[in-house]
């Protein structure tokens, strides 16, 4: 048998990795190659007066100085730049015009024969501006806050219903309140891998014709080839995008960013191939999770029940578009409550558009939520996941009460509880010590994300060798997509998963949505699974037509697809080859298209989430502050485990990412100038391995036939979601000091 | 040491800007920010400073172009200065302590973020270039690393240049143990102690050392073994590894019984050079080992320390890590 789905395969790509095979963007070489460098620009706002390329145009083997002076003509209406993930308003030019709109803009693109030449003539470039002053304070600016423009993206990050009840009032009447103002810093997404684009340039026709083939570094080929097409006015027969590796994304490759348009821009005009990398530096010049201020006020009975819900938040986004993200609205999908108000507003400042972000939105508000419920336990007297079992919502209030279409929540907090011992907390902070001077603290939160397919076609093709080779333009992240699509396409053909091999990452491949959302298991895993299924039928359409078939008259109910073979249910020593059903074929191989669609009728009678339960130890040291997050256990509802080896790496690697948030992720503006400061990452904190310990994850059982034929709920955010929370509430039972705002650096102790 | 002096009075030493690179762990990343732009780079791996030998009176040679890993790990320094290897592994990361080198570790430039930013004002890159009230973009910006001691000592008016911090660990301790930088230059040999190696930025932040031009640090002399039994280097930062200080204390205490007898004393992560205040040390030899004992110690080691607004929690921080450092030093509390 091949039943390979649930196994724990290590990952197909693991060889190519770590033996350097595996090719990203920056690495892939054409003869002839240029290389572009980006000038930056060092104001926030203002105009560009005069700029200067003389003396780098001078260096002999620089080939030109794109600038907005220079730049050739592109497309003129905003919808021409809109990727599939940009939300309202006019995205981001490179090089429109004189105007600088945020700190670390690209002005410039030098294009040289070598990359050091290109980088020196970068520092040639003199630049004069008229500074206007800038505002990228958040927080000095709430009151300027208004509501978001809607758009398409916001069918799957929904802005927040209508109130429900009376909120204030209920606050105003419940015996038991709680109310807290929680900020949050920007991030950036920070890949290991640095934006880059390699264009490869060939001409036809008479030379004025270009074909391109672009090694880009994106969460979605298909999103870039659109974007380029767009822009330039190009046929897609003459724009290939390839990407088959990713050096991390999490969500910034969900974007096209600036540097494929600029070595796209800078390949046609110079008809050479161009390869632009951005520096670590220049990772802080694009989308980041935004800055956001949010207020949280509930209010509860004396038994501990939610009575009022009120979960507001400000966030801030750029002067040309509304980028938006689901912020509130996880608090009423986890809590019922009559009366509820969930408010989610923006401030456009002089900054670049914020970016999807690894749970985003969910994790922001997430940790004031958790936070929030915490704080309101301690004021019942109450165990925080007794509160939760107590207030445990069947249906999701923010969608029309549609009931889940699987929740096995209660189950996370049970099992994550008992593997975690979180019985032995004496929930009095500062009761519990280590040695030395050492507290120990408990904190445990819910976390919540969502559950969704999109549409997305794969192709399978049953090969001469009677191997399977399927193909889908999603891409992998280091998810473990290689993996997944492996084995379900070894699965449902009934081939050992040696014998298949799954592609994705090019353009010239049947269309998938963009990697994000947790999505990629189910709707790339559904249009594997589909293609599968499809190509069974017709191999067995063919068996059945072979000279002297046993097959002839079988129906497609009476066989079974095992070993490489069709076999008879009744009689498995009765069967054909997929080798002989090639060789019926001609000796050519079988191939069929699918494309599989989210089951909408059924779907969207239900609300479809995953869930966790994250419980948190750290030590933290009374006197110096420094905290280590010494033990976590999360305990995962993420539907059917594909593959517990991926899944698990998935999630240790949202946890990690948890404790990175929670406690050092920070990039710290100097507002005077509107500039990240700290941008690299000697200065920008993400956790290291003396940072990690104990980390265990569990996951529940869960089935749910609604989310697609796989049952498949997507794993990549879930990891992180309640962690942030969960620390902060475990800091708070070590100290007895609560710290409202991210990250909780030690001085936010003191 | 005739290689040496060569190159020291080497001509292309004399165009503008020439450097010498060892480890290049800094130097390059410098550069490739625009913040350093040599005219030459004198490569100096191929010198005969590669070793670690006895000296007379007891002390030992730390040649400039032995590793940090290298250092850290010889029997010699992990057996006799014991403080030195702690404080050496609390630094940077296992690959960037293979290409360090000891000479180069002296001339870590700072961290601050103004300084490695060459579109915002900079005292130290751009001396005298900068318009606005001070020039330096930390006083008034975002200063959470910067320095709280020493940044107005020396200036013309009392306003600080700069408040930028030295950066290295290996100092810190080198600052406690009393080195001798030993130094070769187009006048010949000499030697700097430690304390007198760094400067504060006074009225000239551009220069972090009273190293003379053309002169090459070709080794770093250790005096005989002292504090084997009782030191501590503790070093506060934002995660557990390859993070800079934020505050750090060096250690050594001479103890008698629980009578400390001597201490030296030096804090890193707080100014432009190792802090160190022999009035401070002074206070507590001849004292029991206590907390309380401690107290005017840190109370003296941090007089006049001064906060900018994001940093000044390293004023309190401070405070209580030498307290702890002292304690952990005289093991009356735990070093973990």
């Amino acid at each position: 048998m091949n039943n390979v789905i649930g196994k724990p395969i290590t990952r197909v790509d693991g060889p190519e990795k770590v033996t350097g095979k595996a090719k990203y963007a920056a690495e892939f070489n054409v003869p002839d190659l240029t290389y572009g460098y980006v000038v930056s620009s060092g104001i926030a706002k203002g105009k560009i007066t005069h700029i200067d390329t003389t003396e780098a145009l001078a260096l002999a083997g620089v080939l030109q100085v794109f600038t907005h002076e220079n730049r050739p003509h592109t497309a003129w209406f905003d919808i021409s730049y809109k990727d599939q993930d940009a939300p309202a308003g006019s995205p981001f030019r490179p090089l429109h015009n004189a105007d600088v709109t945020y700190s670390g803009q690209p002005i410039a693109l030098v294009v040289a024969e070598t990359f050091e030449l290109a980088r020196y003539a970068a520092s040639l470039v003199k630049v004069v501006y008229d500074a206007k002053p800038s505002h990228t304070d958040l927080e000095a600016h709430l009151s300027e806050a208004r509501d978001p423009q809607w758009a398409p993206t916001n069918f799957l990050k929904p802005l927040p219903p209508k109130p429900r009840g009376d909120s204030k009032q209920a606050f105003l009447d419940a015996p038991v309140q709680m109310a807290a103002h929680y900020v949050h810093g920007v991030q950036h997404h920070n890949p290991l891998e640095m934006f880059a684009t390699m264009v490869q340039y060939e001409s036809y026709g008479n030379e004025d014709k270009a074909r391109l083939t672009i090694y880009d570094k994106t969460q979605g080929a298909p999103n870039s080839q659109l974007y380029v097409t767009q822009i330039f006015g190009m046929s897609s027969s003459d724009v290939r995008v390839v990407s088959p590796y990713v050096g991390g994304g999490f969500g910034s490759g969900l974007r096209p960013q600036y540097q494929l348009f600029l070595a796209v821009m800078a390949a046609r005009e110079l008809k050479r191939s161009v390869r632009l990398t951005l520096t670590r530096q220049q990772m802080w010049t694009f989308g980041h999770r935004p800055a956001t201020v949010q207020t949280v006020a509930l209010g509860a009975s004396s038994e501990g029940k939610l009575t009022a819900l009120n979960h507001k938040a400000i966030a801030a986004t750029s002067q040309f578009e509304d980028y938006t993200e689901t912020v509130v609205n996880w608090s009423n999908v986890l809590y019922p409550c009559d009366d509820v108000t969930l408010e989610y507003k923006l401030k456009s400042l002089d900054i670049y558009s914020p970016l999807d972000m690894r749970a985003p939105g969910g994790v922001t508000g997430d940790h004031a939520i958790e936070s929030a419920i915490d704080e309101l336990c301690y004021k019942l007297g109450m165990d925080p996941v007794e509160f939760r079992l107590k207030n445990y919502s069947e249906i999701d209030q923010t969608d029309k009460d549609k009931p889940f279409s699987s929740k096995e929540l209660r189950e996370c907090f049970r099992q994550g509880a008992e593997r975690f011992g979180w019985d032995k907390r004496n929930p009095t902070p500062r009761s519990m010590r280590g040695e030395g001077h050492n507290l120990i603290g408990y904190g445990m939160a819910t976390g919540i994300w969502d559950a969704s397919q999109m549409p997305a076609r794969a192709e399978a093709v049953l090969t001469v060798n009677g191997k399977l080779r399927v193909s889908s333009a999603t891409a992998d992240i280091g998810t473990g997509t290689y993996t997944i699509m492996a084995q379900i396409a070894a699965e449902t053909m009934g081939m050992p998963i040696e014998d298949v091999i799954f592609r994705l990452g090019d353009t010239d491949m049947p269309l998938a949505p963009i990697q994000g959302g947790s999505w990629t298991a189910s709707t790339v895993g559904s249009a594997v699974k589909t293609v599968c299924d499809d190509l069974k039928k017709t191999l067995f359409k063919t068996a059945r037509k072979m000279a002297g078939s046993p097959l002839a008259k079988a129906k497609l109910e009476d066989v079974l697809f095992d070993d490489g073979s069709i076999k008879l249910k009744n009689d498995p020593s009765v069967a054909v080859s997929f080798i002989d059903i090639v060789g019926q074929n001609g000796g050519r191989a079988i191939s069929e298209t699918s494309t599989s669609l989210p089951d909408m009728l059924n779907q969207k009678k239900y609300s479809r989430h995953t869930h966790s339960a994250a419980f948190v130890e750290v030590q933290v040291d009374e006197e110096l502050n420094t905290i280590k997050v010494t033990r976590a256990v999360s305990a995962i509802a993420g539907g059917r485990i594909l593959n517990p080896r991926t899944a698990r790496s998935q999630i240790i690697g949202g946890m990690v990412w948890g404790i990175g948030s929670a406690l050092q992720e920070d990039s710290a503006m100097d507002h005077r100038y509107g500039r990240f400061m700290n941008h690299n990452l000697a200065e920008y904190h993400v956790p290291v391995f003396a940072d990690i310990h104990d980390l265990d994850v569990l996951f529940v059982e869960e089935h749910d036939e609604i989310v697609n034929p796989l049952g498949v709920k997507g794993l990549g955010e879930i990891g992180l979601v309640a962690m942030p929370a969960a620390i902060a509430n475990a800091v708070f039972h070590a100290t007895g000091k609560r710290v409202y705002d991210l990250p909780i650096q030690l001085d936010r102790l003191l | 040491m005739e290689a040496v002096g060569e190159l020291t009075t080497e001509k292309s030493l004399d165009s503008a800007g020439a450097k010498f690179i060892a480890g290049g762990t800094n130097l390059i990343d410098l550069m490739k920010e625009n913040v350093e732009r040599p005219g030459r780079l004198v490569d100096i791996n191929h010198l005969p400073l590669n070793t670690i030998e006895e000296i007379e009176d007891g002390g030992l040679r730390l040649d400039a172009l032995v590793s940090n890993a290298d250092t850290a790990y010889h029997p010699l320094v992990e057996q006799r200065y014991p403080l030195l290897s702690q404080t050496i592994l609390a630094g940077a990361s296992p690959q960037l302590r293979n290409m360090a080198t000891n000479g180069g570790n002296l001339f870590q430039r700072t961290r601050c973020y103004y300084f490695y930013d060459t579109a915002m004002p900079c005292n130290k890159r751009e001396p005298g270039q900068n318009a606005g009230p001070s020039g330096c973009g930390a006083i008034g910006g975002y200063n959470r690393i910067h320095a709280i001691l020493g940044t107005t000592e020396g200036t013309e008016d009392g306003q600080s240049q700069c408040i930028a911090t030295y950066p290295s660990d290996m100092a810190v301790a080198l600052a406690a143990l009393e080195a001798v930088i030993r130094v070769t230059g187009p006048n010949g040999e000499r030697t700097i102690p430690i304390g007198e190696f760094h400067r504060l930025p006074g009225q000239e932040p551009q220069r972090d050392n009273t190293l003379e031009p053309g002169e090459i640090v070709t080794a770093i002399d250790l005096p005989a073994p002292r504090f084997v039994d009782n030191h501590m280097y503790l070093k506060l930062r934002d995660r557990a590894s390859y993070a800079f200080a934020l505050v750090s204390v060096a250690v050594g205490l001479e103890m008698e019984g629980d009578v400390v007898k001597d201490v030296r004393i030096a804090l890193g992560g707080v100014a432009h050079k190792p802090w160190r205040k022999p009035e401070a040390e002074a206070l507590l030899v001849g004292k029991t080992a206590t907390k309380e004992n401690f107290r005017p110690v840190a109370d003296s080691l941090l007089e006049g320390a001064v906060g900018y607004g994001h940093n000044t929690f390293k004023i309190e921080l401070a405070h209580r890590a030498i307290i702890r450092a002292l304690g952990q030093a005289a093991k009356l509390e735990p070093t973990a």
